[in-house]
């Protein structure tokens, strides 16, 4: 089990194979399905986003609302295969790594290539236990998508595998 | 007649909603210990064990099992000899489960279909009613998250292609999801009746246990093979390959049209949250 703190460097990501067990502490950026498509609109409009993609890390995920005393709610990954047409222009733009679950396609794995980027899969349906890991979250942009907005996480010990490495490695193949 | 007060069955609801979101059933926990013990090291194995860890995580911190708190699913089976009085039974229904996912700190996940902004409060919820024998009203709350619904599947068979075509039907819907729904699924089929009627066939074959059988030979028997082959697929848990692709596969049925044979396969993934009370 490897233990990595985000993000990562390029040598961090080359010595990274498909199949690796790995932790995760560090800081992660959560957008799904609507933040995808505001981040996309900005972009193609000229206009700054509210946090920078170059070197950040993004978790497909949508938490549920924190207990009391809670950093975070549960919060899981979501089908990575629904984002495949976002995640290429956002690597291309220095994006180091993806969280996700399932597969992705081809496009996004010959992104990864190019840019030197990883794609990570947690454990999808392990909400409660990731919900556990998250030290602190808040909410940086599109505060109106609710569990959809962008979240900016501390998170400690993120069990997860890698799923598609530099190399063009692929656990789902 | 009895007479029933919808506020009483707005208490059933409310309390069932909030323990399915952080409850797996006990034949899906004991489907999962099995799964884990069958496969070999590796990251499957792995993932299996995140999954056993999580679900008691879960309960010990009352916190939902997984983040998807699904669209909430309301299966009533209402006897002929009751009388609902008080607010209609969907204003009841809704109402709990309003109620339930803010005091349970639940995701809300539910959105217009074409604008996608969100309803707040995970209302409507899928409400369907059967009228049967009896006094009784037999309640069924079922979550349903959408990264396995994403992945059901709606056949309209020939007549002709049979208990084979059934089959196929079934392991092609499991096949093309890959790893996409969360494996370890649960399978629940519809068998005959007309599209509409052979959805919700599937949706009610999967508020079954794990493990328990059709009564029909014919059927118990489609849904052993189907599970064989899949189980053959070697899709695994999240995709990561090995021996479990899925913990069962559940068949429900009804006759159908001479010209036809619907088959719905509505895929669960390995989250199987489903609370039954009976008022």
């Amino acid at each position: 089990m490897k233990e990595l703190t985000l993000p990562l460097n390029k040598d961090q990501i080359k010595n990274l194979k498909a199949g690796d067990s790995v932790l995760l502490s560090g800081t992660i950026l959560t957008a799904r399905d609507c933040a995808h498509k505001r981040i996309t609109e900005i972009i193609k409009s000229g206009n700054k986003l509210p946090f920078n993609i170059n070197g950040s890390v993004i978790y497909y995920a949508g938490p549920c609302p924190a207990k009391p005393g809670m950093a975070s709610g549960s919060c899981g990954p979501t089908t990575s295969a629904r984002m495949d047409s976002f995640a290429p222009m956002l690597l291309d733009m220095g994006l180091c790594a993806i969280i996700g679950k399932g597969e992705m396609c081809s496009e996004v794995a010959e992104a990864l290539k190019r840019n030197c980027s990883v794609y990570f899969a947690a454990i999808g349906g392990a909400g409660a236990l990731y919900g556990n890991a998250i030290k602190s979250s808040k909410c940086i942009a599109f505060p109106d998508l609710l569990s959809e907005a962008v979240y900016k996480l501390e998170v400690e010990n993120f069990p997860a595998v890698v799923a598609m490495d530099c190399y063009g490695g692929n656990i789902y193949n | 007649m009895r007479k029933i007060n919808t506020s009483e069955i707005e208490e059933i609801i409310y309390r069932s909603a909030l323990k399915a979101g952080v409850t797996l059933t006990d034949s899906c926990k004991a489907a999962l210990q099995s799964a884990c013990k069958t496969e070999d090291e590796g990251a499957a194995k792995f993932a299996l064990e995140t999954l056993i860890q999580n679900s008691n995580v879960a309960q010990q911190n009352a916190m939902p099992v997984c983040q998807d708190t699904g669209m909430a699913v309301v299966i009533m089976e209402i006897g002929n000899e009751v009388y609902l009085e008080g607010d209609p039974l969907p204003v009841a229904v809704n109402r709990a489960v309003r109620r339930a996912y803010k005091d349970g700190y639940f995701r809300k996940s539910v959105c217009d279909p074409i604008t996608r902004v969100n309803t707040t409060d995970n209302t409507p919820a899928v409400l369907h009613t059967e009228i049967c024998e009896g006094d009784k009203v037999k309640i069924t709350f079922m979550p349903k998250g959408f990264g396995s619904e994403n992945m059901s599947r709606m056949f309209m068979l020939k007549p002709a292609q049979g208990v084979d075509g059934i089959i196929n039907s079934i392991v092609t819907a499991v096949k093309d999801a890959g790893s996409r729904p969360c494996p370890p699924v649960y399978v629940g089929v519809g068998i005959g009746g007309t599209f509409d009627s052979c959805a919700y066939l599937a949706k009610k074959a999967l508020t079954r246990d794990i493990g328990t059988h059709s009564e029909r030979q014919d059927i118990a028997d489609i849904e052993c093979t189907a599970l064989e082959k899949i189980n053959g697929l070697n899709i695994g848990c999240q995709g990561f390959h090995g021996k479990v692709t899925a913990l069962g596969v559940s068949c429900e049925w009804m006759p159908t049209h001479i010209a036809g044979l619907p088959v719905a396969v509505n895929i669960q993934c390995h989250c199987v949250r489903c609370v039954k009370e009976v008022l």
